[in-house]
């Protein structure tokens, strides 16, 4: 008996260290370009060492019991007449849903930590009387800072291309180009089905919905040429919506931004 | 009492064409039913697996070059829909529910056989209509999701043929559902209690409530949709006034539910046939079937997981994240269960024990994808991407498929008196495993590190990962050649399989196979211990 429980701590220990060790070393991550990214990969090292431990002992169970337990040509008759177990099922159930209840107020703590539990129904007065009903998806900045933010942009979706308008410099881009370290806030609206936009470095997403603008933040962290990719099935040329968000120190953006900016038109 | 049959159902019984041409006959016999199901079923499972080749094709090379772009669309929608309401949905409830339900309690046959065949013969047709969509100005084209407002700007017809098919196969579920409600409830044979039902008779339950509360809120949803293309009515287009996520949350009311009427069967099927061969009780009845309840509940509160990026009140997304991890406790308390019943027994490995061993491991796999899904920060990277075709396909092909594989190599002996092939079997078993693993797992990858679903082309740094996928699916493609000639072989000259192979307790066993139009010479027998292996009972048998 005591040797058995031996074997089974064993066995524990080197699913628990087999799973650690991947977890650490295994990356199945592109590059953190924003800094959502490093608090999205610490959730997915968690859940993936988590995953790995039960993915393993689940996979060494029934594969040690095919062994273990199979008909030998001389057997006849049948297993042991168990048909259950209260105590282990009770620790079986607590268990799971302990670990779940945990990884759920996890999760939460990383969503706040990104800014998605921020206030995000906004109603923006109008011409009129119109309130104009605004949703977001992660947002790092109250609705009192985008009004202030010193870089926000207007994202237009359509079949099959994505629209850059800098307000600011009165003009519209087909690629996005934002400084680095600064919080970028955009507002998004489609002219025709829903799209989505996608920069997997940054790890966001947010859906672009015609009728109903979203509102999406982040702050990219690193200098570069990441993809802009439309995430939500958009017409036959879906596959190829994409565009480049470019990310630059500030003075490169600002060289940028000044050849681009148009003079405004007074009337 | 008596279990009472219809004395206009015993006429027609005598009218009604014998041998294998009642097969194609409005035949009342829930086991000539079941097998129609089944058939029908595989036959669509064969187109749908043509397009899912298709696809892989076309994802062998980073280019859009296979086949014309919106013609690419189109096979994605047909491969979903095809997949989910001709193959998964009417195999795992239709065909197993009709064959092995009416045994289960004890019946003669289902509570309503002509609603019952009426269910069927829905099938056929609107399938065909959806096929032939294709040859009229093409199929739908906005994925098996039919999100407007790409399903109102896309052509009208085939998104039209889409809808009446779509809403057919749901009627048809719907009286599927209503039938196994009142087979179960109330046909049980005398002396037998809800608490001595094999566990199928649990999910097949809990599975029809969720399709009749969920079902009909599909309906209502795609019949709005109609109006909106044909009558250019507003519910849910953004130019008249419309409202396109308030269409999200109506389909998925339904569409969430949907994967647990295409896994709680499954659960029920697998339950049959682990005690079978692991010689052992199923371990932990009680809790089965309160795990089978509990998910029932949870899967009608969850559904706007699929919503993350849409634009969700953040309590939303919170209530969601928790209610759909949480079910992850039931279900883990099943798997815990049937890893707990291998254990200790005489395990016989043949084909219907791999298949189902198959399944543990798999959707193991899928659950803790899942599982990570749920969380809100998580989904916002990968929503919509490869890794969530993986993760889906996880637990419908290498959960659902595999024990739908698992049940034929189980039930063959009992509808045919033959037994099937074990060598083919396994051989079937191992091309399968390797070629389903080998296709859908490098796809979490893929979509961790930037390629979107649905898409013709990609990114060519994907290039080899998608290869190895393409390669798996051919695999999985060659995987049904021994299965199909081992079926044509065993049917002819297979090995006779007398009345009960598998020396099994249940009742479907204890008739002779195949068994009489009436399932038995005699009164039904009482079954009061399904899984009593290892007692006394199985020594006198």
């Amino acid at each position: 008996m005591l040797n058995k429980n031996i074997y089974l701590i064993l066995i524990i220990s080197f699913v628990f260290a087999i799973s650690f060790w991947i977890g650490f070393n295994v990356n199945l991550l592109p590059a953190e370009a924003s800094i959502n990214a490093p608090i999205y990969d610490e959730l997915f090292k968690i859940l993936f060492i988590i995953g790995l431990i039960i993915f393993i002992g689940m996979t060494i169970a029934v594969i040690y019991s095919l062994f273990k337990f199979r008909k030998r040509n001389d057997q006849i008759g049948d297993g042991i007449a168990l048909e259950g177990n209260l105590s282990l099922e009770i620790v079986w159930t607590i268990i799971p849903s302990i670990i779940v209840l945990l990884i759920g107020l996890y999760s939460y703590n990383i969503y706040d930590r990104m800014g998605g539990m921020k206030e995000l129904n906004h109603n923006h007065e109008m011409m009129g009387s119109n309130t104009e009903k605004i949703w977001a998806g992660i947002s790092q900045t109250s609705d009192n800072e985008i009004a202030i933010n010193n870089l926000s942009i207007e994202v237009s979706a359509m079949q099959f291309a994505f629209l850059f308008n800098y307000p600011k410099g009165n003009f519209i881009s087909g690629e996005l180009h934002v400084p680095v370290d600064q919080k970028v806030s955009m507002k998004m609206e489609s002219k025709d089905v829903i799209h989505a936009f996608w920069v997997p470095e940054f790890r966001i997403k947010q859906d672009i919905i015609p009728g109903q603008p979203t509102i999406l933040n982040f702050t990219p962290t690193k200098v570069g040429k990441y993809p802009i990719i439309c995430a939500e099935l958009c017409g036959p040329y879906h596959g190829g919506m994409r565009a480049s968000i470019i990310v630059e120190k500030e003075s490169d953006y600002n060289e940028w931004f000044n050849k681009n900016k148009k003079p405004e038109v007074n009337l | 009492m008596t279990i009472s049959i219809d004395p206009q159902k015993t006429n027609n019984e005598s009218l009604q064409p014998k041998g294998w041409l009642r097969y194609f006959s409005f035949s009342l016999d829930h086991k000539v039913i079941g097998i129609q199901y089944l058939v029908c079923g595989f036959l669509f499972y064969l187109i749908g697996g043509t397009l899912a080749s298709a696809i892989r094709i076309e994802l062998a090379s980073p280019m859009s070059d296979f086949m014309p772009r919106d013609v690419y669309n189109q096979v994605l929608t047909l491969h979903g829909t095809i997949m989910i309401f001709l193959w998964i949905v009417p195999v795992v409830n239709g065909a197993f529910g009709n064959y092995l339900i009416p045994f289960y309690v004890g019946a003669r046959d289902m509570a309503f056989p002509r609603l019952n065949a009426v269910a069927f013969w829905l099938i056929p047709p609107s399938g065909l209509m959806l096929v032939a969509s294709y040859f009229v100005e093409g199929a739908a084209q906005a994925g098996w999701t039919a999100y407007p407002p790409l399903s109102i700007t896309t052509p009208q017809s085939g998104q039209i043929i889409w809808i009446l098919s779509v809403l057919l196969l749901g009627g048809s579920s719907i009286f599927g559902g209503i039938n196994f409600i009142a087979t179960i409830i109330k046909l049980r044979r005398p002396g037998l209690k809800l608490m001595q039902l094999p566990m199928y008779c649990w999910a097949m339950l809990g599975t029809s409530l969720l399709v009749v509360l969920s079902t009909p809120v599909l309906a209502g949803t795609l019949i709005l949709l109609s109006f909106d293309i044909i009558a250019n009515t507003g519910f849910f287009n953004p130019v008249l006034g419309g409202n396109v996520v308030v269409y999200q949350h109506l389909f998925w009311f339904y569409s969430h539910p949907a994967v647990y009427i295409m896994v709680l069967p499954a659960f029920g099927l697998v339950s049959e046939i682990l005690p079978v061969h692991a010689r052992k009780p199923l371990f932990g009845y009680t809790t089965m079937v309160f795990s089978i309840m509990g998910i029932v509940v949870l899967g009608l509160v969850v559904w706007a997981h699929h919503m993350f990026t849409s634009g969700t009140p953040p309590w939303m997304r919170l209530f969601f994240t928790i209610a759909t991890a949480f079910i992850a406790v039931p279900t883990g308390i099943k798997f815990f269960n049937w890893v707990a019943t291998l254990w200790g027994g005489k395990i016989s490995i043949n084909s219907a024990m791999l298949f189902s061993c198959g399944f543990i491991i798999n959707f193991v796999f899928g659950g803790i994808t899942g599982v990570a899904l749920a969380q809100v920060p998580f989904d916002i990277h990968v929503h919509d991407t490869y890794f969530v075709v993986a993760h889906f396909h996880y637990i419908v092909y290498g959960g659902t498929v595999f024990i739908i594989f698992s049940s034929i190599y189980h039930w063959f002996p009992k509808v045919t008196g033959k037994m099937l092939n074990e060598k083919l079997g396994i051989l079937h078993f191992i091309i399968t495993f390797i070629g389903f693993n080998l296709c859908f797992a490098p796809q979490h990858w893929l979509g961790l590190n930037g390629m979107p679903r649905r898409v013709a082309e990609y990114d060519p740094q994907f290039q080899f990962v998608n290869q190895i996928s393409s390669l798996g699916a051919l695999l999985m493609a060659i995987s049904t050649i021994p299965f199909l000639i081992n079926v044509f072989l065993s049917v002819r000259n297979g090995k006779d399989a007398g009345d009960n192979p598998w020396n099994a307790l249940t009742p479907e066993w204890l008739t002779s196979s195949p068994p009489p139009v009436e399932n038995w010479e005699g009164e039904a027998p009482l079954v009061e211990e399904p899984y009593g292996y290892g007692k006394e009972i199985s020594e006198q048998k």
